[in-house]
């Protein structure tokens, strides 16, 4: 039963690691348009665009 | 103000009306009107727009659009601008961004997005221009956001490109609010998946202890299960949990107590006896319950918060489909368009009809009729000629004006209106929600309790009084308490979006559901807005002649007639000639035709055998005479809504004390009044806006009871938001729909009942709601005096009483007209 020592921080980190790239994910913008990438999909058979986001624009750039 | 189209911001909606009974234009599907089929053709085409579309996207092998099963059908009419102030250099500095590679970056509001292939259009045809790099479009704002290189193409070109495919251009006036929102809206999906994962890890640490407390368990796994929980609580109490505290302390600072002070309570005390507890290694820790508690009051903020933010930007879209455009006149005679805001005094503009005015001003030349309703609600339109001041916003009907401009931008009337309007909102008292007043009286009840069941035990057991005082702090908690009004509204909110209704704010529910005063504007709430034919008296045969004389009026009477008789052919008419404040003669068929007011149509013309009866008071009378004989009469005005009476009588038998108040003639004001049924008191005409406010104001310092303005114009914005709850209704001013708390995208007064109807039964579910939550909290309460509570008890209650409050919200119908 000792593994319980190893195997429950190792769970723990396994969160971790999941939490941080669930808030990276959101700090980009993942989640900011939900309905536009599911319609865009459609149309993308011939041609491919990885673009990444745009970087967000500077505070008071406008 | 252009006529604003509430399938613009709700593009999953677009009607699909076909009549397709014989041929059908390639691009867009629609019907092709008769004369326009080209016998033998491939193609064809309802419009020369749908023509120009198809031969942009056929030219470039774009044909794939033909194949997609899901298309836009409405046909393209490009609006012919040139768009050229989208490259002047105030418009650049007002919307464009410049990102580091040199290139620039816009937001664009587009018209007429509506399904998938409009994704496909506009983002790939703008990249057959050279130099634009990308266009990204997001559909359920219909905003597109372009980069380009400035250097290789200039904004104007891509904007003319967007228009000839029929989703006419505008500048997103929202971007700065756009990212802060943007920065706040991730900071909260943050904290949600945050403290989501921590309270589902806590409630397995969780399983594992209760699983153990009855069977036995190796002290050495309960010590650490324990631990791991402590540790696990630790980050969701600081990160996302922080906000209750940082709440709460403001709370405490303005000496107000807010729902987040008994939350806050119940967290750090629970936090520090679990801790403790850990240490200590004896008694229950609670920590399962506080996290899935912060994870719960989140979603439930997160839920408001994201309803009320979908309505403000509604109205914001309105917003950015006003004009921008000035067409400036330089001293050698050339016009250009520069964007309003670039507009200084001393500048002369030309207006052309239809058009709205871009600044404050004196008329330098030309003759021409204003309808200056946004500013002063008056339903008849009022001539201008030389020397008239003239205000930013009225919208020239007749004929092309030249105005010096004396004020413009930030200076100008309506801009000054604007100001006060915003003052009077910053004034407004917060509605405090029912469930904030509650935390007052709760948290000075739990501490009361506290201190009892510390005293009772203190004289039965002093070894477990603390125990059992802590117990009854932490297990009353207010989860569902502060969880109940948020859903509630929540739901309520998005209900209401569903059926039109947009509400930027929970408050205005709570307040709507009590009766009280409601001020209803009479131009465009009441009435349609609109001039129309309400009276005719005269041989069919005369219509088409009228019509072909006003088909190409931008003036009122003329839009009325059209607008009656929408079918008939209009033969061609020649040598018209537009008198002002008068009419229009000319020749149609070879018949000299007159149509016009009936003094100048009577010095025209000789009385026939047809003498047209006396139209009712509050019409506007128009003549016709045709080769000198008058042979018809009309009566055009702004009709009462058909519902506009139901709706009235309907808010009354609910308590409803309404009343009209109006900038319009008192005479036609109490003619509606009358229609309405309203009593004879009810009716003021005549109101400046100032008047307008001061009405309002009067009337809320007068009764505690809530007071609502319901308006459409710029002359009610102040009101608005001076009011307890203010509505904007469909087709209103931008500013308007600024300042409003609600706004109804359906036209008339039907939504209105409906929006009480609405906040009278979220009202009820919310009751409902703090019931359930009460009760809870009394069972807790008394197991914990009791000393009866244990932590299997508490763990239980906690989660239980939030899931009542969830699903009593989500069942709740507050809101019906989602059908769609």
């Amino acid at each position: 039963m000792s593994v319980i020592y190893i195997v429950v921080p190792l769970a723990l980190l396994v969160v971790a690691a999941a939490v941080a790239a669930f808030v990276w994910a959101a700090n980009r913008g993942q989640f900011d348009d939900l309905d536009t990438p599911a319609v865009r999909m459609l149309h993308d058979d011939e041609e491919h665009r990885p673009l990444p986001r745009p970087p967000e624009p500077p505070a008071g750039a406008a | 103000m252009p006529a604003t189209d509430p399938a613009a911001f709700a593009p999953a909606l677009g009607a699909h009306r076909a009549p397709r009974t014989a041929v059908a234009c390639t691009h867009c599907a629609l019907e092709v009107p008769g004369g326009l089929v080209e016998p033998g053709a491939a193609h064809q085409f309802c419009c020369t727009g749908c023509r120009a579309a198809y031969e942009i996207l056929h030219e470039h092998g774009l044909d794939q659009y033909y194949g997609f099963g899901e298309r836009r059908e409405a046909s393209v009419t490009p609006s012919g601008r040139t768009y050229e102030e989208f490259d002047h250099e105030a418009f650049q500095k007002l919307y464009v961004r410049g990102l580091p590679d040199g290139r620039a970056q816009v937001d664009l509001y587009l018209e007429g997005i509506h399904c998938a292939s409009c994704v496909w259009l506009v983002e790939r045809v703008p990249l057959l221009l050279p130099g634009v790099a990308r266009a990204d479009l997001e559909i359920r704002r219909s905003l597109a956001r372009v980069e380009w290189d400035p250097t290789a193409v200039p904004l104007s070109r891509v904007a003319r490109m967007l228009d000839s495919l029929g989703y006419p251009p505008h500048p997103f006036r929202g971007v700065q609010r756009d990212a802060v929102r943007r920065r706040e809206d991730r900071a909260m999906l943050v904290r949600i998946g945050v403290s989501g994962a921590i309270a589902g890890n806590i409630m397995l640490a969780a399983f594992a202890l209760y699983a153990g407390w009855g069977g036995g368990m190796e002290h050495r796994w309960e010590l650490f299960f324990r631990w791991v929980s402590l540790l696990l609580v630790t980050p969701a109490l600081v990160w996302p949990g922080r906000i209750f505290f940082a709440g709460a302390w403001a709370a405490l600072r303005t000496r107000t107590l807010h729902m987040d002070v008994p939350v806050a309570l119940g967290l750090a005390v629970g936090y520090a006896q679990g801790a403790v507890n850990t240490i200590r290694d004896s008694g229950p820790i609670y920590f399962d319950g506080l996290a899935l508690l912060i994870f719960l009051l989140l979603v439930g903020r997160y839920l408001q918060q994201r309803g009320q933010r979908a309505a403000a930007d509604g109205a914001e879209l309105l917003y950015s489909l006003t004009p921008s455009a000035a067409r400036v006149v330089d001293a050698d005679g050339g016009a250009r368009m520069v964007p309003a805001e670039a507009l200084l005094p001393g500048m002369d503009v030309d207006v052309h009809p239809g058009e709205t005015l871009p600044a404050d001003g004196v008329v330098t030349a030309g003759q021409s009729q204003l309808d200056t309703s946004l500013l002063t609600g008056e339903s008849h339109p009022v001539s201008a000629g030389a020397g008239t001041e003239v205000f930013a916003g009225t919208v020239n009907l007749s004929s092309p004006i030249r105005v010096r401009v004396q004020r413009a931008g930030e200076s100008s009337r309506v801009a000054r209106l604007l100001q006060q309007v915003e003052e009077s909102g910053r004034r407004r008292a917060p509605v405090v929600e029912t469930a904030n007043r509650m935390a007052a009286y709760f948290v000075a009840v739990v501490l009361a309790l506290a201190v009892i069941t510390f005293v009772i035990w203190e004289i039965r057991d002093p070894a477990r009084a603390v125990d059992n005082a802590i117990a009854l702090l932490i297990v009353t908690c207010p989860c569902a308490l502060a969880l109940s009004t948020p859903l509630a509204v929540s739901m309520a909110i998005g209900r209401a979006a569903r059926a039109g209704i947009f509400i930027k704010g929970g408050d205005a529910l709570e307040t709507l559901a009590r009766p009280g005063r409601m001020v209803l504007d009479k131009t465009g709430t009441v009435t349609t807005g609109r001039t129309a034919l309400v009276q005719w008296e005269g041989p069919d045969w005369v219509r088409p002649l009228v019509l072909a004389l006003e088909a190409d009026s931008a003036h009122p009477v003329a839009a009325g007639f059209r607008a009656a008789w929408p079918r008939l052919a209009v033969p061609p008419a020649r040598d018209s000639a537009h008198a002002m404040g008068g009419g229009i003669s000319g020749f149609v068929n070879d018949r000299a035709v007159v149509v016009g007011a009936p003094a100048f149509v009577r010095a025209r013309a000789r009385r026939g055998a047809m003498v047209p009866a006396n139209v009712a008071p509050g019409l506007t009378p128009v003549l016709v005479a045709v080769d000198g004989e008058i042979v018809a009469g009309a009566g055009l005005g702004d009709p009462v809504r058909p519902e506009a009476a139901a709706a009235v009588a309907d808010l009354r038998r609910r308590g409803w004390d309404v009343t009209l108040l109006s900038g319009d003639a008192p005479a036609v004001v109490d003619a509606v009044g009358r229609a309405l049924a309203l009593p004879a008191g009810a009716c003021t005409g005549g109101a400046s806006p100032e008047d307008k406010l001061r009405v309002i104001e009067e009337a809320r310092r007068r009764s505690p009871r809530p007071v609502v303005m319901v308006g459409d114009g710029v002359n009610d914005a102040a009101a608005i938001a001076a009011a307890s709850v203010g509505v904007g209704v469909h087709g209103g001013a931008e500013a308007c729909l600024a300042t409003a708390d609600i706004y109804l995208t359906n036209p008339g007064l039907g939504p209105l009942v409906e929006l009480v109807d609405g906040a009278e039964r979220t009202m009820r579910v919310i009751r409902r709601n703090l019931l359930f939550s009460l009760l809870y909290n009394v069972v807790g309460a008394s197991a914990a005096m009791a000393g009866a509570l244990n932590p299997l008890v508490a763990a239980l209650l906690m989660p239980a009483s939030s899931l009542t409050v969830v699903v009593s919200s989500w069942r709740a119908r507050t809101f019906r007209g989602g059908a769609a």
